[in-house]
């Protein structure tokens, strides 16, 4: 090709149409390299906890849904399947299958943020959130909890919460130095934690409280941390998520419009390799955080 | 600059001024704010990075003044410590950084290349924009009272100061993306847009360093944002992950921040090493030696960066199994460190120096960058990082390694490309004078401060009442910063100076044989009459020195890489 049937979409500064199309692809795999990069950081938070506090990984997975979290997994498998058949449509100039398999891909996308929705407003009802915000009590549901659970007690739930939200508050306010002195003991680092009330404890004074409750599950001290990692984790691929539906968004627009066929579908190929890994990333998320055991 | 007596005749045919070129060719504010052409980029680059260094330069000088009385002379502990917080993050994330690769790599990377443009000129200007955004936040900062943490944001205070810590952290996720972006870009440049003629090992040795920089930026930053992502986070939402109070861990901060934080530093020192490799060929009129060891240590410096971080954390509660292997690792780093030292010593040898104003900081790099060197291998042995951790040692060790080597090597490729750049030479004399000026007052200020740390002094203290022994050494080392300080100022005054009074600089005023020197003076917007014949970069001898054109002109094509023993 010569410089002078440059084509419009080619700009000035290429040589020609692949070295293009080259350089696109190139700098979206290294987009994608920073992106594993980001979320290393946290999936190497996640084993650094989860080999010091491995009991708070086996007590807190059991809140998590398997049955969501597996339909959501199915969901994204499928999604992925749907975008590669778009990028093949756009490959094959087929506008009509293009537009239908970019529909199908941000439908999937927002079954997915719909059960994720599912999922995180039982967490907030039932209390097991993130950090300073962990204020779940009871531990005789333990495995059975799902996101279902009827009202009524999802309600009496959220009072108990409530009233423990202040006796935990009182000890946050000591709890700065009682982590210091433990701090110092290497061991309490580095071994597992005490499934028991020895150490750092947030929730000691409320679970007296709920003596009554039987206690199928003990309540690791530093529980509330798996639900940080969970949230943190998934919060973050959730973003994502929502990113991949703006992108295919603007493509299938796009598309609409005929701007893709089998001499230039760039975009369908960048966005449907960014999806790929949004998908890949929740492959590793769904066993690491629901099937722990 | 030997006159040979006779005309030498330029075998390049093109207008060396161009009426129309990459200054002029349109005109107004958005022209440039929002121009895809990666010399513009540069330019600005080089503009707000020099306004960064004025800044952080105004605040270490704050520093000094204030310890040169052992008590309290200007400010109290609190401002203090936002002061030594504000000199680190700005001198770090906007000026070190970003410094040769967006300011320096920006202009000569594509046209080094023989290339119109950087692969991705939106992502480009985009890198810059958040670039922007970062300096003013970092302004913003500054204006709501500053930070008092220290640059590097260690937990559990972080979570817990009272200053604005979420805005100046949210400033260096947005500076880290800027840079991802940059690092990209090269790499996809460096890749495709190669000319035909360059191979890998014709590649101008820049390239090299600026390509493995890139490939640290692009690995080690987005682990810097995730943790600046989660620090932001455990303030906002008191997520516990890096906070001891709620059960989680404040070394994992360390260890993440350090992961980034010390490739960083070769971020930082790589395209230095880059920018001396091209100036010391140069200067010396001759060819680089061992132009493969150069290129594959800035790939082994690359590597080794990612390995070493554990150091920093040698007095954190590692075990001591880990100290050992990070100890022994980092050991490991002198190697290709070395490697390219004894190559520039060589390239020198038997050479005919010419000691212009570039060659006189790339002489001080080398002076600086061997003592930076040797004085790391103390912090990098166990027994003596005991005594030596957080003194002035350490503050002196890294100030020889980031301002000495990184800064000087971007100073030294400032007053190189700056004919280029403006189309305009500056005052040799004056230039040369600041240069010197500059070298030994840095030498002076941190110099005094490897006894001092040896002494005791810990880093980031305001007061030193205890010890009045030391107060001669924090005497003499303000002494230095404030001729530092008259030394930038008379080089910025040659500079600035140069572009209403300086005559017209020639095609290539200092006789380099890599590809930008072959373009017109400044360059025109597309960069190349005619796309230009890749030789090999260090073939010096193709260009020779003419006293009707004022520098130096290329009379025959350069020669490939492989007539010239290694």
């Amino acid at each position: 090709m010569s410089h002078h049937d440059h084509p419009s979409h080619v700009h000035h500064h290429f040589e020609n149409e692949t070295q293009q199309f080259d350089s696109d692809k190139m700098g979206m795999w290294l987009f994608l390299v920073t992106e594993i990069m980001i979320f290393a950081g946290l999936f190497c938070a996640y084993v650094i906890y989860r080999t010091h506090n491995p009991e708070i990984f086996h007590y807190g997975h059991q809140f998590l849904d398997k049955n969501m979290g597996a339909l959501n997994t199915l969901i994204l498998l499928t999604s992925s399947l749907t975008m590669a058949w778009g990028v093949r449509a756009a490959q094959l100039s087929q506008k009509k299958t293009l537009l239908t398999m970019l529909g199908l891909t941000m439908l999937c996308a927002f079954g997915f943020l719909v059960i994720k929705y599912f999922e995180y407003s039982a967490k907030i009802h039932h209390g097991t959130l993130y950090g300073d915000r962990y204020v779940w009590q009871t531990e005789e549901h333990g495995g059975e909890h799902g996101a279902g659970g009827d009202g009524a007690e999802m309600h009496s739930l959220a009072e108990a919460a409530q009233d423990a939200n202040a006796v935990h508050q009182d000890a946050m306010a000591g709890g700065a130095q009682l982590t210091d002195a433990s701090m110092k003991l290497p061991s309490s680092q580095y071994a597992p934690a005490p499934a028991g009330p020895e150490g750092f404890d947030i929730n000691e004074p409320a679970e007296a409280k709920a003596e009554e409750a039987t206690h199928k599950f003990e309540q690791p001290a530093k529980a509330h941390l798996f639900f940080s990692i969970y949230f943190i984790m998934t919060g973050l691929h959730g973003i994502h998520v929502v990113i991949g539906i703006i992108c295919i968004f603007v493509i299938f627009v796009l598309s609409a419009k005929g701007a893709y066929n089998s001499t230039y579908y760039t975009p369908v190929d960048l966005v449907g390799l960014y999806w790929h890994l949004v998908d890949l990333i929740w492959i590793y998320l769904f066993p690491l955080l629901y099937l722990v055991d | 600059m030997a006159s040979t007596g006779q005309t030498v005749k330029s075998i390049l045919t093109s207008p060396v001024h161009p009426e129309v070129n990459y200054l002029n060719a349109t005109k107004g504010f958005s022209s440039w704010f929002f121009t895809l052409d990666h010399k513009r980029i540069g330019v600005m680059y080089m503009v707000s990075i020099l306004t960064a260094f004025f800044l952080g330069g105004v605040f270490a000088m704050l520093i000094r003044t204030e310890l040169l009385t052992p008590g309290e002379l200007m400010f109290n502990s609190a401002t203090y410590n936002k002061v030594f917080t504000l000199h680190g993050a700005i001198m770090v994330f906007l000026v070190l950084i970003p410094g040769i690769p967006a300011a320096l790599g920006n202009f000569v990377l594509p046209l080094m290349l023989g290339a119109k443009d950087v692969a991705f000129p939106r992502l480009n200007l985009l890198s810059y924009h958040l670039y922007v955004i970062g300096l003013v936040m970092a302004l913003l900062v500054l204006g709501l009272g500053g930070v008092d943490t220290g640059w590097t944001f260690y937990t559990p205070y972080s979570i817990n100061s009272q200053t604005p810590v979420v805005l100046m952290t949210s400033a260096a996720f947005i500076l880290g993306f800027s840079s991802i972006f940059t690092g990209l870009n090269f790499i996809v440049t460096i890749h495709k847009m190669r000319p035909p003629t360059m191979t890998w090992f014709k590649m101008p040795l820049l390239l090299w360093a600026l390509y493995s920089t890139a490939v640290i930026q692009l690995v080690a930053t987005p682990v810097l944002g995730i943790t600046l992502l989660l620090l932001i986070v455990e303030r906002v939402m008191h997520i516990g992950i890096f906070n001891p109070a709620l059960g989680g861990d404040p070394v994992l901060f360390q260890h993440f921040f350090w992961f980034y934080s010390h490739p960083a530093v070769y971020i930082m020192i790589l395209p230095a090493m880059g920018v001396i490799s091209e100036l010391v060929s140069t200067f010396s009129r001759k060819h680089i030696f061992g132009y493969r060891f150069i290129a594959y240590s800035s790939i082994a410096i690359a590597i080794f960066s990612f390995i070493v971080w554990g150091h920093h954390m040698f007095t954190s509660g590692q075990s001591n199994l880990m100290n050992m292997v990070f100890s022994a690792l980092t050991f490991s780093v002198s190697i290709p460190s070395a490697v390219k030292m004894f190559n520039w010593l060589t390239t020198m040898y038997k050479g005919s120096i010419n000691l212009a104003t570039p060659m006189i900081y790339t002489l001080s790099f080398m002076f600086i960058f061997a003592i930076a060197g040797l004085t790391g291998l103390p912090l990098a042995t166990l027994a003596t990082d005991i005594h030596l951790h957080d003194t002035y040692f350490v503050v002196a060790h890294f100030h020889y390694t980031m301002m000495g080597s990184t800064l000087f090597a971007f100073i030294a490729g400032l007053h190189y490309w700056w004919p280029k750049m403006t189309g305009r030479m500056y005052n040799q004399k004056l230039a040369r004078f600041a240069a010197w000026f500059v070298s030994i007052g840095f030498n002076v200020t941190f110099f005094s401060q490897f006894p001092l740390g040896s002494l005791g002094m810990p880093r980031r203290y305001h007061l030193y009442e205890a010890m009045p022994d030391w107060q001669i050494y924090h005497q003499i080392s303000t002494l230095g910063a404030y001729m530092q300080m008259i030394g930038f100022l008379i080089a910025a005054y040659a500079l600035i100076s140069s572009l209403s009074k300086g005559k017209l600089a020639p095609r290539n005023p200092w006789g380099g044989a890599t590809l930008e020197w072959e373009t017109s003076t400044p360059p025109i917007t597309f960069n190349f009459e005619d796309t230009p014949e890749a030789g090999d970069p260090y073939d010096v001898e193709s260009w020779q020195w003419s006293d009707e054109e004022g520098g130096y002109v290329k009379v025959r094509p350069s020669v490939a890489d492989e007539d010239h023993a290694e």
